[in-house]
């Protein structure tokens, strides 16, 4: 599929190569040897139906969860080493939003990772995570407490949070769920100009009809990788009947959306 | 064991009992309103002075060493407690606190028992080890079986504490056993404090705020989105052990003044007061240990004004007495305040009706006049003379309407005039809106407009008025008040009756 692009990069260009990746919780495997090498400066949608593993695949691409075979590689390294190249958003309920902190505090902690341990962030992080608030329109809101943010507002906050990490690849679990219509397009407004700027952006994605839009490549997964490649290669009728199985509504969705591309 | 248990419920009995008194005590002294004859019914026992004030000037001079001592202990335990306890809190933990302080009572008793005597390392390793044992015991049910956290903490909460029981009065019975103390550890005694003690509460208070100030970056994350702080390279675990060390290292340092029953609550209640207080967590840090010393130093001064009393329950009443002020006259979240809000609110829509119903009022004469007779206000409103002269006043005293010299009679001052204009406009726009945007029959929307009438903002109603393209009448073929009419003020020439809207 996208195999010949990728074998005049060197190892070390490479943003993220999973290999045989398999992750089981309490034995039981959730994905099985996955493979995946991305190539640089692509916006990925990763597409598949419930419990099909994504937000586990991302957040074991990270090295947030035990795996019980393969390995991930960002650059070329192991992803424990490349931690200052990640950047993460996690979905929307993984925090207790009535915490006591403003939405600048939130936006800070993305500079943390590059801070090190015990080093408070000074300034010129403050200048940073104010450019990122802008970026996504929250600057009015920065001495705002978190709780008092509409879930779209939320969303941004975490992007922009994101955004301050200055990473170079980016792993974003459902950022568009439960967002107005604003809001998503905002984000993928962002998203599509940090990834002209180069960066590589893996989303998880449940909307089919919006992903052939959205995304350069898709990664349709049920456990098992079914297909990676270009969206326009990879949005087919077939390939998606064979990700999402016998689920009727959604292959009626999965029908509608195909038909509306031809 | 059944009688040395009866006497324990009757002792706890006597204390509710006595709860009263100290209650009214506790509030007064924060309040620094002493009520004389509570407290000096309160003194009982070896009181070498004879009035509370004789006892007070005793404890201001820190003249005793043991109530230097006391007080000391007070302040590093408040401390160490409020900062933990404000981690506790907005981790949503606060059980794991309670959990914890119970956990490590067969620990105090084994600590005991090592030599036979009251020597504080070994306690204080024994209670360590065993709190820590009860939270590890707590995870390993949560992990291995589907039984949840908050059943898996009340069980090991109570299993260790009654093991802590069975020892502790086994302990009583051995010949060293009723010198020995033990009793304290269970409700707090500030007096019972050895210099040996303090310094181990002086480490342990300077290793938490050291660590709290050095580390306050780290652990605010890790409380905050532990899975994002792994992503930032952060050993997330690692941090949270440190936490429950700490934890455990504070609340054995506590159990000698404050008691293992009550221990939590110096942990829980300091940071919910300061929770009620702040929404920064930079500002909810230091307000809880600010909170935790001077509950601590209460507690150990109203215990020895009634010098048999323990100090665990008086500084847990001086904490809560701190919550109590809080909830009521905290000033954004207090009842009161809330309160007051909700009154001026009401107040204002009252205001703003009896406005309204001088406009209908003066729509109906065709603006020929602008004075209204409290008569005709009255009729209008369906209520009473008196009521409409009541509401005739709030006008007058908000500068929003000039009384008559007969007092019989209203006349809106510019103020009132705009304000009026305004709420008839709110809601004249919003009837129309409903009846346009959401096709809503004309008959249908008056009820809806008389709430949003009164919390229209200046944007919402642009932003309406750009939607209806400054329409000028309203469903009922009524004029909407346009802004010619808002600045007109006081004119007191008549208004042409045929104008009205917008767009001049």
């Amino acid at each position: 599929m996208m195999a010949n692009p990728l074998e005049s990069l060197a190892d070390e260009q490479v943003p993220l190569e999973v290999h045989d990746l398999t992750v089981a919780y309490q034995k039981r495997p959730v994905l099985w040897g996955i493979d995946v090498k991305v190539p640089p400066g692509q916006l990925v949608g990763i597409l598949g139906p419930n419990g099909a593993g994504k937000s586990t695949l991302i957040k074991a691409a990270m090295g947030l969860l035990p795996v019980s075979g393969g390995w991930v590689k960002v650059f070329g390294r192991p992803v424990k080493e490349q931690l200052k190249r990640i950047g993460y958003v996690p979905q929307r309920e993984s925090v207790d939003w009535d915490f006591p902190v403003s939405v600048m505090d939130v936006v800070l902690m993305g500079r943390y990772g590059r801070l090190g341990l015990f080093r408070r962030p000074g300034a010129a992080d403050r200048d940073i995570a104010r450019a990122c608030l802008e970026k996504v329109k929250m600057l009015p809101f920065a001495d705002r407490q978190i709780a008092n943010l509409s879930g779209g507002q939320q969303q941004r906050v975490f992007l922009a949070r994101a955004l301050a990490q200055e990473s170079d690849v980016y792993f974003m679990d459902e950022p568009f769920a439960g967002v107005d219509a604003a809001t998503e397009s905002a984000i993928i407004e962002l998203l599509h100009e940090l990834r002209n700027r180069g960066k590589t952006i893996l989303v998880v994605h449940h909307d089919l009809p919006t992903a052939r839009n959205y995304f350069d490549m898709l990664l349709l997964l049920n456990m098992r990788v079914v297909a990676f490649g270009k969206t326009e290669e990879v949005f087919t009728y077939d390939l998606l009947q064979k990700t999402y199985g016998g689920r009727l509504t959604i292959l009626s969705e999965v029908a509608e959306a195909v038909r509306q591309k031809s | 064991m059944q009688r040395s248990l009866l006497d324990f419920c009757r002792s706890v009995a006597a204390w509710i009992r006595g709860g009263l008194r100290l209650w009214v005590s506790a509030l007064g002294l924060i309040g620094w309103l002493l009520v004389l004859p509570t407290v000096q019914a309160a003194k009982i026992g070896n009181v070498s002075e004879s009035h509370w004030w004789g006892q007070a000037l005793r404890f201001g001079s820190l003249a005793d060493p043991s109530v230097r001592y006391a007080l000391a202990g007070a302040v590093l335990l408040g401390l160490a407690c409020g900062l933990l306890g404000a981690f506790l809190v907005v981790r949503q933990m606060a059980l794991v606190g309670d959990a914890l302080s119970h956990a490590v009572l067969p620990g105090v008793a084994l600590g005991f028992l090592w030599n036979a005597s009251k020597d504080p390392v070994a306690i204080f390793i024994g209670a360590t080890l065993a709190g820590l044992l009860g939270t590890l015991t707590v995870s390993a049910i949560t992990r291995t079986t589907r039984i949840k956290e908050d059943t898996a903490l009340g069980m090991v909460l109570a299993g260790y504490f009654s093991l802590g029981m069975c020892l502790v009065t086994r302990l009583q019975k051995l010949p060293t056993g009723n010198q020995s103390g033990i009793t304290s550890f269970l409700f707090g005694q500030a007096a019972a404090l050895k210099p040996a003690d303090l310094w181990l509460m002086g480490i342990v208070c300077a290793l938490v705020t050291g660590i709290v100030v050095v580390a306050y970056k780290e652990l605010l994350l890790v409380s905050f989105d532990p899975v994002f702080s792994r992503v930032c390279g952060l050993p997330a675990r690692w941090f949270d052990h440190l936490l429950m060390v700490l934890l455990a290292f504070s609340v054995v340092i506590s159990l000698q003044a404050v008691g293992v029953v009550l221990v939590s609550a110096m942990l829980i209640t300091p940071a919910a007061t300061a929770g009620l207080l702040t929404d920064r967590f930079h500002r909810l840090l230091p307000l809880s240990a600010l909170l935790g010393v001077t509950a601590g130093i209460m507690g150990a001064f109203l215990s020895f004004l009634g010098s048999n009393l323990p100090t665990g329950p008086l500084m847990v009443l001086a904490a809560s007495s701190g919550f109590g002020l809080a909830f009521l006259f905290a000033p954004r979240r207090g009842i009161i305040a809330r309160w007051w809000r909700e009154k001026s609110q009401s107040h204002r829509i009252a205001r703003e009706n009896t406005l309204k119903a001088v406009f209908h009022i003066l729509e109906e004469a065709e603006f020929r006049s602008d004075v209204v007779s409290l008569l005709q206000l009255a009729d209008r409103r369906r209520i009473t003379l008196k009521i409409s002269e009541r509401e005739a006043r709030m006008l007058v005293s908000h500068q929003l309407a000039t009384m008559g010299a007969d007092e019989a009679s209203l006349t809106l001052t510019p103020a009132g005039w705009q304000r009026a204009c305004e709420i008839v406009r709110n809601h004249r726009l919003w009837e129309l809106y409903l009846t346009q945007a959401a096709q809503i029959p004309p008959d249908h929307v008056h009820d809806d407009a008389e709430r949003i009438e009164h919390v229209l903002g200046a944007d919402a109603v642009r932003e309406l008025e750009r939607r209806l393209s400054f329409a000028k009448y309203d469903p009922h073929g009524r004029p909407i008040p346009s802004l010619a009419d808002l600045r007109r003020g006081g004119e007191k020439a008549p208004r042409p009756t045929t104008v009205a809207g917008y767009g001049k």
